[in-house]
């Protein structure tokens, strides 16, 4: 349902990566590997919609990308995306709202991961790995998003909250969901369809 | 699409009044840059009278430009304007309904700082008035325009004066036909054509802002 | 047959394209300005009111003309840059800038040295001249906003945003400004109220614009071949230039 061909990216002038071949289908799995400054975030960014590549195209259910397709795709980049002056339900309602779930268990997805106690608690006084999981919250809201696109999710998360966020996208995965991820490390989820794509500068 | 309108506007709204400060910096800023130019001109008061209209208006101007970088800016670090973009919901009404917020925020509580002004330089009644109706009209245009300009110099060195350079030139009909009104006003002319035009502008504005504005968070954000 | 026209606009093949055809429109241009300098020199006649002092018109005039129509072409190359996602579309707005802010600030220049034979006064703020302002203001802005951007492709898509802004503002800042100089002005002090036309007037104005245009095109096109080397230095075809050369 997500295809890619022949994707090159450049960035400031300088070539990242080119033809980039992608055929993912419901309950695939596809982790981006490569060193830093490799293309990993542009690719997924490109995935995304937000950076124009250099040339070839992505193509969602046989279309490009349009309005149609923010729908049905989930993006989750390096920063948290959390305002400082709201809380953690505060920030979760706001993000849930703008990507249009229609699930509102807030409380029950800050439960899965492990935060149900800060809900309360304005985002300025949360830890690193704290603020990782309130941005991650919204993946227990998003079963019905076909497409996660995650940008290093693991990082800062201890292993309680790796166990977490693995069985979240496991049962997504199960459901006939896709994923795509960068990570540097090997993935902890349990997936049929895992495939890997290695970016070299 | 009204959904998303209002849940965003009340987010904008909730989070400046956890901040506090940013609303009355402007509105301080506003009375401050008016009480300056008596200081400067001399407090002859036919000469301040005549003068009123286009110092609220320039003080109006250079309050919204103190305010427009940080429309965008704040989301742009933390990462919500990425999450804005990828969002089903068209950008255009996010555009929007952050650019209401700021009106809301900016000129309205310019608008309603006019009667300071008035106080001030002693304007009549009926300028007083038109006063207020042209800030009420165009200061919309300062947040539209200014979102652009905002959306175009985001992330960029030298961000506030280059903002000031890029849409100063643009605010000229706004302010030749608010200020205009009210000159008219204290001259005994009828002000409803420059109120006329000022609505006029506010409508090309109202669809040029917003689609540039638009474009221009594609570009930064590529 | 559009696609033949496609093929120029990658700037390698525009590069030699561009090289040949700038001694032209220089020919032209310098053509067509001694046949325009003749005119307003030795052709027009006497002005019954300013003397001979009114023949700066014959810059002032061409040059705020071509003030207003380059920042229409440059916003026009801005636009179909951002439509069609062209490289050689952005170049040719920001080699054009230059030269249109210096013909601006030309109109501005000659508008002060007529006003103070004609009016004691360096500056008046008539509509044309004020316009002329705001106009410089606005290609300042296009060029600093060029030059703020690091990255070149994102450079040319935000000038070109602000260039398509700023031509469909600008009838708009024409307008508020000619509505407040007639409310202004009771006495008028208007160089807009050139002394009446004769017809070798015009001739020796329309002369001027044209080699003016020439000669902007010449710059262009000069300015856009410095400007693809820049950008497209890391190319395998400039390093070849280079080494040629």
């Amino acid at each position: 349902m997500l295809e890619t061909t022949a994707l090159t990216c450049e960035r400031g002038g300088w070539r990242l990566f080119s033809d980039v071949a992608i055929a993912l289908q419901a309950g695939g799995l596809l982790r981006v590997r490569g060193a830093n400054g490799s293309g990993k975030t542009t690719l997924l960014r490109t995935l995304a919609g937000l950076t124009r590549p250099a040339a070839g195209e992505v193509r969602w259910r046989g279309k490009a990308l349009d309005s149609e397709s923010r729908r049905e795709i989930l993006f989750l980049g390096h920063a948290a995306a959390l305002k400082d002056e709201l809380t953690v339900l505060e920030n979760l309602e706001f993000s849930a709202r703008l990507s249009g779930v229609g699930d509102l268990r807030f409380k029950d997805a800050l439960e899965r991961l492990g935060i149900a106690r800060l809900a309360d608690l304005p985002a300025r006084y949360l830890s690193q790995g704290q603020r990782k999981r309130a941005a991650l919250a919204r993946l227990a809201l998003s079963s019905g998003v076909p497409l996660w696109l995650l940008d290093e999710p693991f990082a800062a998360l201890d292993d309680e909250a790796i166990a977490q966020l693995s069985a979240l996208c496991a049962s997504h995965l199960a459901a006939g969901g896709m994923l795509v991820l960068t990570s540097h490390q090997d993935v902890p989820i349990a997936a049929p369809d895992a495939r890997a794509i290695e970016l070299r500068g | 699409m009204m959904q998303a309108f209002a849940f965003i506007v009340r987010r904008e709204l909730r989070l400046a009044l956890r901040r506090k400060g940013d609303v009355l910096n402007v509105l301080v800023f506003f009375v401050v840059v008016a009480s300056l130019f008596p200081l400067g001109v001399g407090p002859e008061p036919n000469q301040l009278r005549a003068m009123a209209a286009g110092v609220a208006w320039i003080a109006a101007l250079l309050a919204a430009l103190l305010s427009l970088p940080r429309l965008f800016a704040a989301d742009y670090a933390d990462g919500t304007l990425e999450q804005m973009l990828v969002s089903p919901q068209p950008l255009a009404v996010i555009v929007l309904a952050k650019t209401a917020a700021h009106w809301l925020l900016t000129g309205l509580p310019l608008a309603l700082a006019a009667p300071l002004i008035g106080l001030q330089y002693d304007l009549p009644a009926n300028a007083l008035c038109v006063l207020l109706a042209s800030l009420l009209i165009g200061t919309p245009v300062l947040s539209l325009l200014g979102a652009a300009g905002a959306a175009l110099t985001l992330g960029v060195r030298g961000g506030g004066a280059l903002l000031g350079l890029l849409v100063l030139p643009l605010f000229v009909p706004v302010l030749v036909f608010g200020a205009g009104a009210v000159t008219a006003a204290l001259t005994g002319i009828n002000p409803a054509a420059h109120l006329s035009l000022l609505g006029a502008f506010l409508a090309v504005s109202s669809l040029v802002g917003p689609w540039a504005a638009c474009a221009a968070l594609r570009v930064a954000l590529d | 047959m559009t696609s033949d026209l496609f093929r120029f606009a990658a700037p390698q093949a525009f590069f030699p394209i561009a090289g040949k055809l700038i001694p032209w429109f220089s020919i032209l241009a310098g053509l067509l300005a001694i046949a325009g300098l003749y005119v307003a020199f030795f052709v027009a006649p006497t002005d019954a009111t300013q003397g001979e002092s009114y023949r700066i018109i014959f810059i002032h005039v061409p040059a705020a003309w071509m003030s207003m129509f380059i920042y229409v072409v440059m916003a026009g190359w801005a636009g179909l840059g951002l439509a069609l996602n062209t490289r050689l579309s952005g170049m040719m707005s920001s080699a054009l800038a230059p030269t249109g802010a210096m013909f601006t600030f030309l109109a501005l220049w000659t508008g002060a040295l007529w006003g103070k034979p004609t009016w004691g006064t360096y500056w008046v703020w008539d509509a044309r001249l004020t316009s002329e302002l705001v106009l410089l203001f606005l290609y300042l802005g296009f060029i600093a906003l060029k030059q703020a951007i690091p990255d070149p492709v994102r450079a040319d898509r935000a000038g070109a945003i602000l260039a398509l802004v700023g031509v469909v503002n600008v009838p708009i800042i024409y307008f508020s400004v000619q509505w407040w100089n007639t409310l202004h002005q009771g006495a008028s002090v208007s160089l807009t109220r050139a002394p009446a036309m004769a017809a070798t007037m015009l001739l020796g104005m329309l002369l001027m614009a044209l080699a003016a245009w020439m000669y902007s095109i010449a710059t262009a096109l000069a300015r856009v071949r410095t400007i693809i080397l820049e950008r497209e230095r890391d190319a395998e075809w400039v390093r070849l230039q280079r080494a040629a050369a």
